[in-house]
């Protein structure tokens, strides 16, 4: 075998094993290290095969009747038949298109405004105490519990929803560039200062960049805080969209909709955080590096 | 030929406690284009200080900072500073925090990429212009460091224990590389340090001060900067002349430790 393709197997063996038999063998303490906890994807692999194993097996011995307890396959089924037929007028990925649309937006505005305001707020004394009150009112208040006032005054069109995982977003938002802002060591300042930058190029090169590492853990919150007030925000009168199908089909019973909606936000919730790692890694590969 | 002068420069802090603290107390000097001028003095008597008054990070209670003619009012790329640590851009590669200040004046790509590599060929960087800068060394860090404040071509460089963070054979090298910066740019150079040793090896002049209030109690004018290139750093650094000088100055700090 070639040196390489040692090198290959030792990291793919790190990768599904975990690092106790691989490279931490030479280490004798490994309680406490987290080196210790690394790789071991096959348990995650094992993991889900045993749910469904059980989920299966639970099934089939009909401890429990099918209407509560549908199997893999009878969801399975759901999941095709939705996928090509559809589900009240709209197929499964119109609704899901529906749901990434209002989550898209809403979180996309949330972005759009709780940047600038959060920085403003890390650099201004009037900004900060402006909104600081503002924010820290209806920041810990659950977006559930606002979902009457918005029917009330954006009726039930998908402003209302977008509205809701606006502010569930912005919130998250302000804070993390806020915290951003104050997490820039202020020699970087200084030494821009002295190396001829004017006030809006240390904006633009060093605050703003200094706080992406923040702002994009903040999204990632965020962009999971919005997926989960989907459901909430679908609630407000709507007729399409995945939260709303799951909880339209709970009323008739159909607990293998039920079941297929839930699985199917939780994938796609999965995926939009991966992707989003992924960026991260893509445009701040300094993250976590900041000894410069 | 440029002339940095400090005029009766004093700082008062309004102390946690409401009491004034007394950093600096009636500062005076001045250094043209051949001086490297070290300062030593133990901790809190006032050194970082009189570094940032004349960077323009403060602003002094009284007194008044010059460069030439120009007053000075803030910060500026006149005056290049080097860190201890902290103060790179780890978002940007080595030759991309190198050429920093030129970007931030509007010079085009071309041309600071021409400069950038002779600098970097001049800090001992060459070949490492798309490197990013948290894959460096501590010791290369701060060669980018005293590359990127060339790059602005400024009239002094202000150091603030630049190599205090460095194991102590990088640290013999770098300060070779600082007295050759030195002579190769000819330009003014102030460093602060806690080491003795590189004090006197560094320095052409060395202020030694001492707290409370913060002052020069000693100026003292050193041949070792001028032949450090030509001859070898260890002999220099063992020689009478070096050792006799250390001895004053060690006296000087314990005595001034004694006091308080
Ligand atoms: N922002 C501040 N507010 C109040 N007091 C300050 C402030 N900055 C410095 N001081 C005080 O001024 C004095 C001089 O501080 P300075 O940082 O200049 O000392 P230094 O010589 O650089 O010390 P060191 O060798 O530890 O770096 C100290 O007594 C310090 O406590
Ligand atoms: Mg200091």
């Amino acid at each position: 075998m070639s040196q390489s393709n040692v090198r290959k197997t030792r990291s793919w063996l790190l990768f599904w094993r975990g690092s106790d038999k691989g490279l931490a063998k030479c280490k004798t303490v490994t309680f406490g290290d987290p080196a210790a906890v690394e790789g071991g994807a096959i348990y995650g692999v094992l993991s889900v095969l045993t749910v469904g194993i059980v989920w299966q097996l639970v099934a089939m011995a009909q401890i429990v009747p099918p209407l509560f307890w549908p199997s893999p396959g009878a969801v399975f089924d759901k999941f095709i038949q939705i996928a090509t037929e559809g589900y009240k007028g709209f197929n499964l990925f119109e609704h899901l298109g529906i749901s990434l649309y209002r989550v898209m937006a809403g979180f996309g505005l949330g972005c759009l405004f709780g940047i600038p305001v959060g920085l403003g707020m890390g650099l201004n004394r009037f900004i900060k105490g402006w909104m600081d009150p503002l924010i820290e009112f209806y920041r810990p208040v659950p977006p559930l519990a606002y979902v009457p006032l918005v029917i009330i005054w954006m009726g039930i069109g998908d402003g209302g929803k977008v509205l809701l995982l606006f502010l569930a977003t912005f919130s998250i938002i302000v804070i993390s560039a806020r915290a951003g802002v104050a997490s820039v060591a202020i020699q970087k300042i200084h030494a821009a200062y002295s190396l001829g930058a004017s006030r809006w190029q240390v904006l633009r090169h060093v605050i703003l960049v200094n706080a992406l590492p923040e702002i994009f853990t903040g999204m990632r919150v965020a962009m999971g805080v919005c997926w989960g007030t989907l459901v909430a925000a679908e609630m407000v009168a709507a007729t399409s969209g995945v939260g709303w199908m799951v909880l339209n089909a709970s009323r008739y019973l159909n607990t293998d909709i039920v079941l297929m909606g839930v699985i199917l936000m939780g994938v796609v919730g999965f995926l939009i955080d991966m992707c989003m790692r992924k960026l991260e890694q893509k445009l701040i590969p300094w993250k976590g590096k900041g000894r410069g | 030929m440029s002339e940095l002068r400090v005029q009766g420069v004093t700082m008062t802090y309004e102390g946690a406690d409401g009491q004034p603290v007394r950093a600096l107390e009636n500062i005076n000097f001045s250094m043209n284009q051949d001086d490297i001028v070290t300062v030593l003095g133990p901790s809190g008597c006032g050194k970082s200080t009189l570094l940032n008054i004349i960077a323009g990070f403060l602003n002094p209670t009284s007194g008044r900072v010059f460069i030439d003619d120009r007053e000075i009012a803030g910060p500026g790329p006149d005056r290049g500073m080097v860190f201890q640590h902290g103060a790179l851009f780890e978002w940007l590669t080595v030759g991309e925090n190198v050429s920093f200040g030129p970007r931030m004046a509007g010079i085009d790509a071309t041309s600071r990429l021409a400069s950038v590599d002779e600098l970097l060929q001049l800090v001992g960087l060459a070949g490492f212009r798309d490197t990013p800068i948290y894959n460096l060394s501590g010791g290369m860090q701060q060669r980018v460091a005293l590359a990127r404040c060339l790059a602005n071509n400024p009239d002094v460089i202000l150091m603030d224990e630049p190599l205090g963070a460095l194991d102590a054979l990088t640290r013999e090298k770098m300060q070779t590389l600082v007295l050759k910066l030195w002579q190769e740019t000819q330009k003014m150079v102030f460093l602060i340090t806690h080491s003795v040793e590189e004090a006197i090896f560094l320095g052409s002049r060395l202020l030694v001060m001492a707290p409370r209030p913060g002052h020069v109690v000693k100026e003292f004018r050193l041949p070792f900067a001028a032949a450090g290139l030509s001859a070898d750093p260890r002999e220099i650094k063992s020689s009478r002349e070096f050792i006799a000088v250390r001895e004053e100055i060690l006296e000087m700090i314990w005595s001034m430790e004694e006091q308080h």
